[in-house]
């Protein structure tokens, strides 16, 4: 009988979770008449705001961007990170612990506290409306994913380490010939997580970018919305055609690097 | 060179470049920031140095007082039911056996639609004349609220939207849940212990580190909740109507003062006002959690 209860209410969470999904591409394939009227399936079938919303913006060079931003976000992210974790956990010096405490107290602090500052200073590094600034920190690494892969590094067998330090081996050689290959599995969460993070993000590019050539993906969907949603021209088959063009890559990506995401969100429960 | 000496040179050589941006992006910008924040500044013309006249007009601004409540408001809302719900469905999952892994992508998936997408979906799904979740309130008798324009119940549609995105927290849970050890449950058991009273004496106690985690960071990011409210209702919709008041949180104001009137100075005195409510809140919670978290093998 419990049995049946807990599969019952499983059933009820998925359809929950599932339905809104199957509604978007479903709305999103209903001819103007019919997009508000939540039957399942659509009838008339119109595939065609595919190919308006298409045609009336720019989705493509929006995808580029996104992917280009995105890749540049993550690869700064991981390789930056990355150094700075081998760094925390490989060698012994004074000021370290001190140090790790600062990295850790950077986490807890408010995005909201440096976004004028930081946006001032690309300003006035005539960046301030270029897609720099919406990867290029990143090249200095993130605590987040500092603390994650100091944690993997700490966890490989430090007598391999050591044997190669005696061999010879300089501390450049240790890290991208033994410690990098064996951290793999992390630097794939902490390339996941930042290619995510960049994918989603919609508040630094209504900061940074102007010009709707330079738009990411959100950026350009928050311009569709404005245009074709409300207080627009009421278009909301484009609105959703375009909302499920933005969140097709990241469900594919996610469904291809599942084990990953999950790790990457267990391993942030800070212990 | 000492071998100690030639270590700590490659250790700061590695940690360099967090130093650097630390300079740049961190500790700088702070100090930039808590000057700014005494100073007028335009972009245009130099800043002025004005002292705390900035603090002074935030602390009389109706926007100030009306965002800071309902970002308040929504953090009071969001961050229990989050939790409750993340709990329910980690329990769930754990008894799904097989299926765990279907259940669990299941869940997941919502974390990755982007924001905007979300936002796009959930001004038709939570509409009051033909929204989804309307009608599915109808089929039990409910006749349900305006979501989107009601002012009093945009925050409460809000949070019922972010619910939509718990799995992440959910999936947090699960890997707490499972570490929990059986022979407590076993022993509970033996003693006859019911299952809310297993849940409130084994569960709960097993899992407090976690929760304890979860409550202090979903705080902090729901105080500075932005994306999809920003999405719904700001932006290039022409009036500043009353759906926007009702929405209006505490960085969506930031935002505005910063980069629509380019108030510098003041948005910056704004940023330090918000960590400063952070600051607290999470002091609150710090000093709570030592009375109620339990850490597995550590001292309490």
């Amino acid at each position: 009988m419990k049995r049946v209860a807990a599969w019952a209410a499983l059933v009820v969470v998925a359809v929950a979770f599932a339905y809104p999904f199957w509604w978007l591409v479903s709305a999103s394939l209903k001819d103007r008449a019919h997009v508000f009227d939540n039957a399942l399936l659509p009838r008339p079938f119109s595939p065609g705001n595919y190919v308006e919303v298409w045609q009336a913006v720019p989705l493509l060079t929006w995808i580029g961007n996104s992917v280009a931003v995105g890749l540049a976000a993550a690869g700064a992210a991981t390789a930056a990170s990355a150094l700075v974790a081998f760094g925390f956990a490989m060698f012994r010096f004074p000021g370290r612990g001190v140090l790790f405490g600062v990295v850790l107290a950077t986490m807890m602090l408010p995005a909201a506290v440096t976004m004028v500052p930081v946006y001032l200073e690309w300003h006035a590094l005539g960046l301030a409306t270029t897609q720099v600034p919406l990867w290029a920190q990143n090249l200095f690494g993130s605590a987040f994913y500092i603390f994650l892969l100091r944690q993997f590094f700490l966890g490989l067998p430090r007598e391999v380490f050591d044997a190669a330090k005696v061999d010879g081996a300089s501390s450049w050689r240790l890290f991208t010939s033994m410690a990098l290959p064996l951290a793999r599995p992390g630097l794939i969460v902490v390339f996941v997580f930042e290619l995510k993070a960049a994918w989603t993000d919609l508040i630094k590019p209504l900061i940074y970018l102007r010009e709707p050539e330079l738009y990411t993906l959100p950026r350009g969907l928050k311009a569709v919305l404005d245009r074709f949603g409300e207080g627009g021209e009421q278009q909301w088959e484009l609105v959703l055609a375009a909302s499920a063009i933005a969140t097709v890559p990241m469900v594919l990506l996610f469904l291809v690097a599942q084990r990953h995401f999950v790790r990457g969100t267990v391993t942030q429960h800070v212990e | 060179m000492t071998v100690s000496a030639r270590e700590a040179r490659a250790g700061w050589l590695f940690l360099s470049p967090w130093v650097v941006g630390f300079l740049a992006f961190t500790a700088g910008p702070m100090l930039f920031s808590l000057w700014l924040s005494l100073t007028h500044y335009d972009m245009l013309k130099p800043p002025t140095v004005v002292g705390l006249e900035n603090y002074r007009e935030a602390l009389s601004d109706e926007r100030v007082g009306t965002a800071l409540y309902n970002t308040v408001f929504y953090t009071a809302l969001h961050v229990p039911s989050q939790i409750v719900l993340a709990l329910g469905l980690a329990s769930l999952l754990r008894r799904a056996g097989r299926a765990g892994g279907f259940f669990r992508t299941l869940l997941y998936l919502p974390v990755m639609t982007p924001p905007v997408a979300l936002a796009a979906m959930f001004l038709l799904l939570l509409n009051g004349q033909n929204g989804a979740v309307n009608e599915f309130l109808g089929w039990f008798g409910f006749q349900g609220p305006n979501w989107t324009t009601d002012p009093v119940w945009i925050k409460p549609g809000l949070v019922v939207m972010s619910l939509w995105t718990v799995g992440s927290t959910a999936v947090l849970y699960l890997a707490a849940l499972t570490r929990v050890p059986l022979e407590r449950y076993e022993a509970a058991q033996l003693d006859g212990a019911s299952p809310w009273r297993q849940f409130w004496h084994v569960t709960l106690p097993g899992i407090s580190g976690t929760v304890y985690f979860t409550v202090v960071v979903n705080t902090i990011a729901s105080l500075q909740v932005f994306t999809e409210a920003y999405a719904m209702f700001f932006g290039a919709r022409a009036k500043a109507s009353a759906e926007g008041d009702a929405a209006l949180f505490y960085v969506i104001h930031l935002f505005q003062e910063a980069f629509g009137s380019l108030r510098m100075g003041y948005a910056s005195a704004l940023a330090w006002l918000l960590f400063a409510v952070i600051a607290v809140i999470t002091v609150v919670q710090v000093r709570l959690s030592r009375r109620y978290v339990h850490y597995e093998g550590e001292r309490s």
